[in-house]
């Protein structure tokens, strides 16, 4: 097989796994002050978010990476990576899609996501991070008309100062723990969301992800506001190309929902992860945490966790307002030799504050799946209900699967509910399904896809399809 | 349509079938009776290829060898198993099964598959027909069913498949005589010059309803008696010693 074939039949493994051949602009390799300057720079940023940057490098230093997680992996070199880099189209800001580098152009619509407005159906606007930095953002002028911002992070820290100054940081301090520090120090690119008052979003808002560089690190970071009384349904997706290297995708994500108001975020995380042999594939360590400021506010978390070599990740809620609700819906698919290490915690401070989880975990091949929550309820937390549901599914006899809830609670008037379940698909049911004309991994989709229905049905509408059938992939050639 | 010669069984190296042989020709219903423990479940997983048994002999299916198809191209070339406990499959609609399993067998044959409304549109004439509540198709298929909801189940599938060759393994156990003539009703509706039935039974009991045109016994892994459909009646008061 030539080295153009072997390509070809990697490609049917993982479809996103092309890279796309594109000159960068680059950082010097390596962490430190220098390399901040250089990003701070390079995106033209006022003197406050520089000092920003470095007071989290000075933090940074003190810190020691965490190593309490399940999933172990191999030294991280942090002076051998790069932490910038950006088309060299992309130095001077194209002014619209017509002055974008064809090639990124390219690269969107062979990932099914076209920049061009009018391909797009459903009416769901998009900011595509390429790397280190955001290519395009549609419909960004109809937004613009009911008053949401929705832009690069780059673009809102020049624009948007205040809105930025006020709220970056505010739900993941500088100083919260060693890669949520080192994104402050470094980020990149990511989204920004503002949603006024009274305001209900009339499209999905939706960022898409994709490294393409190698020995590069990917550090966005997101931030969504939504003002008094308003609503938005966010959802990311994530793809980077097939390589042999691990690659560390560490990125912030803070939500912040004021009186009334609701956040909905979708994930849809399909990195590379890795080839059978577990050679390669990203390392998705995210810290991702929403405040339910206000009171009667809910934020929502869904996410579909297929990809990636590794997934270290707690989606969570503050709930501090009264009243507030969080919510956490999850599947997690490890295959081949995947690791995931992922849940939530949920926060109760408010009183008659609300929270669910309902976790999905599905293990096949050598894969280790770890579902660890946190239920925390505090003193003044008055009539705080949580309800847990953590369901595992095992494929085959060499996979594993661990659930690690822990639940603090201060408070004696709360209601706190949890049910865990294992279970294996049986022979029988898949004979059941062969015997009705289902060839194996139709059967194998079709059960693994009962199993996570309720959190399916969280996605919005235009995702779930795709989702189900992501669900359906990613446990290929497992059984039999 | 279905010839078997001298067929044995194994499974963890213990001999199930001894030597069985049958022919089914297009159109006939042949029954299969037989006490506990004498091969009859067994005979209809091999047929439809169930793994872990290691199986000889011959067994031609229109006019192919049967034991060298996975489950799933059985199953697109027209046999279809009525099982004895349906499985649940939780947080899969029903109706959401059947087209999927529709769909693969007309996909597999190169016919057009139907869409949703096309589907339903079959599925509630079916179900009627069957006198089948439609409100269990929208719940997790046979999950929190009843003994008998799971067999009128089996048949509302059989009859939306179409099948050539239907299997039903012990489909008479665990239903009560309203059941036990509706799923009757619903097989005697499905027979045709063109489909043929092989029918596992304990009793004689599901062949009042279901009139056979051949009544095997099966001992100990062999058929050691063949007839008519008053060979089920002589069964049932001599009982199987007689033969044995």
């Amino acid at each position: 097989m030539d080295a153009r074939e072997k390509e070809i039949e990697k490609l049917k493994d993982y479809k996103y796994g092309f890279s796309t051949d594109i000159e960068n602009t680059r950082a010097p390799k390596g962490l430190n002050e220098e390399v901040i300057k250089f990003i701070s720079n390079i995106k033209k940023e006022p003197r406050w978010m520089l000092d920003w940057r470095l007071k989290a490098f000075e933090r940074l230093k003190q810190l020691k990476e965490p190593n309490w997680q399940k999933p172990k992996y191999p030294k991280i070199d942090y002076q051998d990576l790069y932490y910038y880099s950006a088309p060299k189209s992309m130095d001077d800001k194209p002014k619209s899609l017509d002055e974008l580098d064809p090639k990124l152009l390219e690269t969107y619509k062979k990932l099914g996501i076209p920049l061009q407005e009018q391909a797009r159906l459903n009416g769901i606007a998009v900011d595509a991070v390429f790397d280190s930095v955001s290519v395009a953002t549609t419909f960004k002028g109809e937004l613009n008309k009911k008053g949401i911002i929705f832009c690069s992070m780059s673009e809102a820290i020049q624009k948007h100062p205040e809105l930025v100054k006020k709220y970056l940081g505010s739900v993941i301090p500088l100083s919260d723990h060693y890669f949520a520090t080192l994104n402050s120090a470094v980020f990149t690119d990511g989204s920004f969301v503002y949603i006024p008052e009274g305001v209900r979003c009339p499209m999905e808002l939706s960022t898409y992800f994709r490294i393409n560089a190698t020995e590069t690190g990917q550090f966005e970071r997101t931030l969504i506001i939504a003002d008094k009384g308003s609503y938005v349904s966010y959802l990311e997706g994530c793809t980077a190309p097939m390589r042999d290297e691990n690659q560390l995708h560490a990125a912030n994500v803070e939500l912040i929902a004021l009186d009334d108001a609701e956040i909905k975020y979708s994930t849809v995380q399909n990195w590379y992860p890795g080839d059978k042999n577990g050679k390669g594939g990203i390392y998705n360590f995210v810290t991702k945490r929403g405040l339910c400021k206000g009171k009667n506010s809910k934020i929502s978390w869904t996410q579909v966790e297929t990809g990636s070599a590794i997934t270290w990740k707690y989606p969570s809620c503050i709930l501090k307002g009264d009243n507030s609700v969080g919510e956490f819906y999850s599947i997690a698919i490890t295959n081949n030799h995947q690791k995931a290490d992922t849940g939530t915690k949920m926060i109760h401070l408010g009183k008659n504050t609300k929270s669910k989880i309902i976790s999905k975990g599905i293990s096949a091949g050598f894969a280790d799946n770890t579902y660890r929550g946190l239920v925390d309820i505090s003193k003044n937390a008055d009539n705080a209900r949580n309800f847990t549901q953590c369901d595992s599914l095992l494929m085959g006899n060499k996979c594993g699967a661990h659930t690690v809830p822990y639940i603090k609670n201060k408070n004696s008037s709360s209601n706190i509910e949890h049910e865990a379940t294992t279970s294996k698909i049986s022979d029988e049911q898949l004979f059941y399904c062969n015997q009705r004309g289902l060839n194996q991994e139709e059967a194998v989709s079709l059960i693994v896809n009962g199993f996570c229905k309720e959190v399916l049905q969280q996605l919005p509408m235009e995702f779930a399809v795709e989702a189900q059938k992501l669900v359906g992939i990613s446990l290929e050639g497992s059984v039999g | 349509m279905l010839e078997i010669k001298d067929l044995k069984a194994k499974i963890d190296n213990k001999e199930i079938l001894k030597g069985l042989n049958l022919e089914i020709k297009p159109g006939e219903v042949h029954a299969i009776m037989g006490p506990n423990g004498s091969g009859k479940s067994t005979l209809s997983n091999v047929l439809s290829g169930k793994k872990g048994y290691t199986v000889s002999g011959d067994v031609r299916y229109l006019n192919e060898n049967l034991l060298n198809l996975e489950i799933e191209e059985r199953a697109h070339k027209g046999i279809f198993l009525a099982f004895q406990y349906p499985l649940e499959i939780p947080g899969v609609n029903t109706n959401i099964f059947l087209k999927t399993s529709l769909n693969a067998i007309k996909k597999a044959r190169g016919e057009k598959e139907l869409d949703a409304i096309e589907f339903l549109k079959l599925v509630k004439k079916k179900a009627s027909e069957l006198k089948f509540d439609e409100k269990i198709l929208s719940r997790q298929l046979n999950v929190g069913f009843s003994g008998g909801e799971k067999k009128k189940n089996e048949i509302l599938q059989m009859s939306i498949l179409n099948p050539k060759l239907s299997i039903l393994d012990e489909t008479d156990s665990g239903l009560d005589i309203d059941a036990l003539k509706i799923v009757s009703e619903g097989v005697n509706a499905l027979r045709s010059k063109e489909s043929s039935f092989l029918i596992i039974t304990h009793y004689q009991r599901l062949l009042e309803y279901i009139k056979p045109d051949f009544v095997h016994v099966l001992i100990n892994g062999q058929i050691v008696k063949s007839g008519g459909s008053e060979l089920a009646l002589e069964l049932e008061s001599k009982g199987y010693e007689s033969l044995s």
